[in-house]
C-alpha cells in the first residue's frame, strides 16, 4: 500500500519526518483523517491538540500540536505547527506541573484565554505523552 | 631607564591587553556562528511549506478578500521594520543597515509614503533616539539569539497597525531591513516588502500546478490564520539571518582588530628596542668621553 510521506514542522526545527499509513489531526472542525491519496485539504489545527501517526516505521505515535496547519496534497501531509513536540519528548512531570498550575489559576478566579490555552496545551502534551488526562 | 623608553613600554602592554580582548571576542562570535548557521537551517523546512501554502491558498481562490493582501491604491504610510544588533563591535554591520534604512525611507518619502521605522536591536534604537526620530515600536535583548516568540510579538504589533486605516495612525506597507547571511564573509542588506502580500510564485517549479484544495473550515478561515504566521516566519527568518550576519561581522572586525594590534605590538617592540639602544650607545659614548678628557687632563699636567 502506498505511504504517505509526512513532515511535521515547527519554525524552529523539523521534528519529525517519515512515512505513515495514516494521519489523524484535529482541525477546529474536528478529527480528520487522512490515509494515502486523500483529497487535498487544508485545515486549521486547533490549540492543544493531539496528533496521531499509524504505521510508521517505528509503529505508531503521537505528537503534541499547539496551533497550526495541516496541508495534504497526494501522498504528502505537512503538518504546519507554532510548537510541536514527539509523544517521548515530553517532560511528564513539568506538564502535569504546568496542567495544575493553569487549573489553579482558573479556580482561583484569572480566567482569560490565555489560562485555558495554557490547560490545552498541557493537557495535550500529557495525552501525547500516553498518559490519562 | 628613559621617559621615551618608560612610556613604550606602557603602550606595548597596553595594545597587548587590547589585543586579548579582541581576540576573545573573535572566538566567541566564531564558536557562536555554527549554532547560528543551524538555527538559519533549522527554519528553512517550515518556511517553505507556508510559502507553499500561502501559494496555494491564493492560487486556489483568485476571489481571496483578506485585509492582509488587499493593495491600498494610494499608500500614505509605510513601517519599516529596522533588524540592529544589541551590541557593537562588530565592525560596519549597523552603520549599512541603518545607512540602507534612511535610502528605503528616501525612496519612499519621494513616492509620498511617510515611513516609520519600528526597531529591533539596542544600537538601532539608540541611534533613532539620538536623532529625536519617532518610531512606531521597540524591542531589544536578543539580537544574537532570536526566540520565535520574539518574530511573534513583532509580528503582531506589525499587524494591528496594518489591519488600521492609516489616517488612524496604521500603516499601508511593511518593510522589513535585514542583514542576509550569504556566508562567512559575505552578508549583504537586504529591503524587502512583507504586506501587501508579494507571494514568490517562483519558488515553485512551473511544472508544479498547485492542487485544489479542500478548506477545512473555510478558505477565509484558513486565510486569517496563515496569513499572521506567515508573515512571523518572514520575520523569524530576517531575524535569524541578521543574527548570523552579526556574529560574522563582529568575528571578522575582531579579526582585524587584533591582527592590527599584534602588528602595532611588532612596531612599538622595534621602537623601545632602538630606543634601549639609543640609551647605551649614548652611556657609552659619555663614559668614552669621559675618560678621555680624564686621560687628556692628566697627560697634560705631566
Amino acid at each position: 500500500m502506498a505511504k504517505l510521506r509526512v513532515g511535521v514542522v515547527s519554525p524552529e526545527r523539523e521534528v519529525w519526518t517519515g512515512e505513515a499509513d495514516m494521519v489523524v489531526a484535529k482541525t477546529i472542525d474536528g478529527e480528520i483523517g487522512i490515509m494515502p491519496n486523500a483529497a487535498p485539504v487544508l485545515g486549521v489545527l486547533v490549540e492543544g491538540g493531539v496528533l496521531r501517526l499509524k504505521g510508521t516505521d517505528r509503529g505508531d505515535f503521537a505528537a503534541a500540536v499547539h496551533g497550526g496547519f495541516l496541508a495534504c496534497s497526494g501522498d504528502e501531509v505537512s503538518i504546519l505547527a507554532e510548537r510541536a513536540e514527539l509523544g517521548e519528548e515530553v517532560d511528564v512531570q513539568r506538564a502535569r506541573d504546568a496542567l495544575q498550575r493553569a487549573e489553579e489559576s482558573q479556580a482561583s478566579g484569572e480566567s482569560g484565554e490565555e489560562y485555558v490555552a495554557r490547560a490545552a496545551r498541557a493537557r495535550a502534551r500529557l495525552r501525547a505523552a500516553g498518559e490519562d488526562v | 631607564m628613559g621617559a621615551q623608553l618608560r612610556l613604550l613600554r606602557r603602550r606595548v602592554s597596553a595594545v597587548k591587553s587590547i589585543a586579548k580582548v579582541t581576540r576573545a571576542q573573535e572566538l566567541i562570535a566564531s564558536s557562536r556562528i555554527m549554532k547560528a548557521q543551524q538555527r538559519v537551517a533549522a527554519a528553512v523546512p517550515y518556511e517553505r511549506e507556508i510559502t507553499r501554502a500561502v501559494t496555494a491558498v491564493l492560487s486556489n481562490s483568485a476571489s481571496v478578500d483578506h485585509p492582509l493582501t488587499a493593495t491600498v491604491e494610494n499608500p500614505t504610510r509605510a513601517a519599516v521594520l529596522v533588524v540592529t544588533s544589541d551590541r557593537g563591535f562588530c565592525g560596519g554591520f549597523n552603520a549599512a543597515v541603518l545607512r540602507e534604512t534612511e535610502a528605503l525611507a528616501g525612496l519612499l518619502r519621494g513616492e509620498g509614503i511617510e515611513p516609520t521605522p519600528f526597531v529591533t536591536g539596542r544600537k538601532g534604537l539608540a541611534w533613532h533616539r539620538f536623532r529625536g526620530r519617532e518610531m512606531g515600536g521597540e524591542w531589544d535583548g536578543f539580537s544574537d539569539n532570536p526566540a520565535y516568540a520574539d518574530a511573534k510579538r513583532i509580528a503582531e504589533t506589525l499587524i494591528e497597525a496594518f489591519r488600521k486605516p492609516a489616517d488612524e495612525g496604521g500603516v499601508d506597507e511593511i518593510h522589513i531591513v535585514y542583514t542576509q547571511f550569504i556566508s562567512m564573509l559575505t552578508q549583504k542588506v537586504q529591503v524587502t516588502r512583507v504586506l501587501p502580500l508579494q507571494v514568490e510564485e517562483a519558488e515553485v517549479e512551473s511544472s508544479e500546478v498547485p492542487p485544489y484544495y479542500e478548506f477545512e473550515p473555510s478558505a477565509e478561515a484558513v486565510l486569517n490564520e496563515l496569513l499572521p504566521r506567515y508573515v512571523e516566519s518572514r520575520i523569524y527568518n530576517a531575524l535569524l539571518q541578521s543574527a548570523a550576519s552579526e556574529l560574522a561581522a563582529r568575528r571578522r572586525a575582531m579579526k582585524s582588530a587584533t591582527d592590527n594590534a599584534n602588528e602595532m605590538i611588532d612596531v612599538l617592540t622595534r621602537e623601545m628596542n632602538q630606543a634601549r639602544q639609543a640609551e647605551i650607545t649614548q652611556e657609552i659614548s659619555e663614559i668614552v668621553g669621559g675618560a678621555n678628557a680624564l686621560a687628556d687632563a692628566s697627560a697634560g699636567k705631566e
